[in-house]
């Protein structure tokens, strides 16, 4: 049965319309040897024997429920509690598409408005959106925030080197043509006062990341002050766990607070879908992307929640939009709104205190070992820089290999000068016992390589 | 439909009214019929310069949102800031408390550019 509509005759009219006789001719530019290449495919299996060899291939995964994982560096295995899954499961949630008529699904623009309300007390900032693609794009957003409220007249973009490096590239992407000048970064070891030393009347916005990349967490006391004096927005890039236990962005001063929210609700997913947080000021929600859901009163005065400024985005003003981005991750945030409610605040801080612990017992260890030196010298915390005896690669084939644990983040790969350091995470999930078996693995890694 | 005899109209429906030599620009009250209730009007800062027929500011209503160009070209003297907590006065009062801009109007030939008041009440009714 064919699922085509068009009838012989629509066919024959579109290909008039458009002057070509045939539907191949549509296809005159392709060299004719790649136009129908033949494909090489094996035979047919049938379901059984499909599903005994996708199941075949699935058990060649090394997933953390099974291998102990001390990878972070922007993806973070937590535990999700089983009511998340409850909860997100839910038809109503789990196979809606996204409401083109929004105010019908009450539902879903309250379960959004629950997650933006969080969002909002966590970051200690006035309005948060439904969410962007992941931590990087809404890192984008946030610049293009800060050029439009600059309302295109200031050039400048100043990047933290300690931003994630995979962040800072789709900053770059975002903004190509657009003729910023981003700066910063170029010089890996930049820190603050280097970054402050670069504001100018042309700047846009500063972006931190805190904790930065290197698990650190940065003195921001003051920083806001120097990068409003010169008129520009300070954005925090900031990881949703860690306010359980610092300061909000708010707090400090942020205008703009984004962060990855994979960590609260949803699993690594092999990187995607994740979750994009998005927070700003009232007084600049106007140049904000995204949507945003408002509560407000029925003609009953009943509550009831609505789609609030997506004319910007969708309708009337789409030529002049802040963004060309229309969606968001909405069955993801409603994952981490469940994770939330769920911790409570006490449930979050605990969390954020077992992390820090953890990471702190095991960088201890870590750094007594001959070979080893934990690098962090500003607080840390639940990732932290080790300077490894080997290369990190080979230190991470040796624990895998030998011991089944999975090794941390390879930061020569983005920092030249960090060759052989390696980007610890540790989490709630990780028991004391293996954090003493990876200090005993790199033990012997260290023996057995420097041997080789 | 409200007029103002003593100011000049855009086919845009924008008005602007010399006084003093200075330019006071708004959006007339056949545009706010047209727009329904205004909930946002975002202007230019004060010091910015634009030409005739540029864009310097958007009025968004719950129906549309609408740009607003410039009846004649100058710089940005004073914007009306009230706007910003009470839109709603682009409404009420489009002629009056609903000014937009006051500009320093570059070149006063271009104010021959525009029609008057009787002009423009019949290019109105030519629409309808």
């Amino acid at each position: 049965m064919s699922y085509i509509p068009h009838t012989d005759a629509d066919k024959a009219e579109m290909l008039a319309a458009i002057g070509v006789e045939r539907i191949e001719d549509l296809f005159h530019d392709v060299p004719a040897d790649y136009r129908f290449p033949k494909l090489e495919l094996p035979e047919p299996l049938s379901e059984m024997e499909i599903m005994a060899e996708l199941q075949a291939l699935s058990e060649e995964n090394l997933d953390v429920g099974h291998f102990p994982s001390f990878l972070g560096a922007g993806a973070y295995h937590h535990y999700i509690p089983r009511i998340v899954d409850q909860v997100i499961s839910r038809s109503e949630f789990y196979t809606a598409y996204t409401p083109y008529q929004p105010e019908i699904s009450q539902g879903t623009l309250q379960s959004i408005f629950e997650y933006q309300s969080m969002i909002c007390a966590l970051t200690g900032m006035e309005v948060a959106n439904a969410s962007h693609y992941d931590g990087a794009t809404s890192t984008a957003e946030a610049v293009i925030m800060a050029l439009n409220v600059a309302r295109g007249r200031r050039k400048r973009v100043i990047l933290s080197p300690a931003v994630h490096p995979e962040y800072r590239a789709v900053v770059r992407t975002y903004t190509q043509g657009m003729g910023l000048e981003i700066v910063g970064d170029e010089d890996p070891t930049a820190d603050l006062d280097d970054l402050l030393a670069l504001l100018d009347k042309n700047t846009a916005c500063l972006i931190v990341q805190n904790p930065n990349f290197f698990g650190e967490i940065e003195d921001l006391r003051g920083v806001a002050d120097r990068v409003h004096a010169v008129g520009a927005m300070l954005v925090v890039v900031a990881d949703p766990v860690s306010l359980g236990l610092l300061k909000p962005p708010g707090e400090y001063g942020a205008d703009i607070v984004v962060g990855e929210g994979q960590a609260l609700g949803n699993g690594l997913n092999f990187g995607g879908p994740y979750l994009g947080i998005f927070a700003c000021r009232q007084k600049h929600v106007r140049k904000s992307a995204g949507r945003l859901v408002g509560q407000t009163v029925d003609a009953e005065g009943k509550r009831g929640f609505v789609l609030t400024l997506s004319t910007r985005e969708q309708h009337i003003r789409r030529e002049r939009a802040t963004s060309n981005i229309c969606t968001n991750e909405a069955l993801c945030a409603l994952a981490t709104a469940v994770h939330l409610a769920a911790l409570g605040k006490r449930g979050l801080r605990t969390l954020a205190e077992l992390c820090y612990h953890k990471a702190h017992y095991a960088a201890g260890r870590i750094d007594a070992l001959e070979g080893y030196q934990v690098v962090n010298k500003k607080p840390f915390f639940k990732e932290f820089v080790v300077r490894c005896p080997a290369p990190v690669r080979e230190i991470n084939d040796f624990l895998l290999g030998e011991w089944g644990i999975i090794g941390g983040y390879d930061l020569g790969r983005d920092y030249a000068h960090l060759e052989n350091h390696m980007l610890l995470c540790v989490t709630e999930v990780i028991p004391r016992r293996e954090i003493d078996a990876l200090v005993d693995a790199l033990a012997e890694a260290a023996t057995v390589l420097r041997a080789e | 439909m409200k007029i103002d005899p003593k100011a000049k109209y855009s086919e845009e429906h924008e008005w602007i009214r010399v006084e003093d030599g200075e330019g006071i620009v708004g959006i007339t009250d056949y545009a706010q019929d047209q727009l329904s209730d205004v909930v946002y009007v975002e202007l230019p800062e004060v010091g910015d310069t634009f030409e005739q027929g540029d864009i310097f500011a958007t009025v968004e209503s719950v129906k549309a949102a609408s740009d607003v160009y410039m009846p004649v070209g100058g710089e940005i003297l004073e914007i009306n800031e009230e706007l910003e907590d009470s839109p709603e006065l682009v409404n009420q009062d489009p002629f009056g408390a609903a000014w937009l801009v006051r500009i320093a109007i570059a070149d006063a030939t271009e104010l021959d550019d525009l029609m008057d008041a009787e002009a423009y009440q019949a290019f109105v009714e030519s629409l309808e």
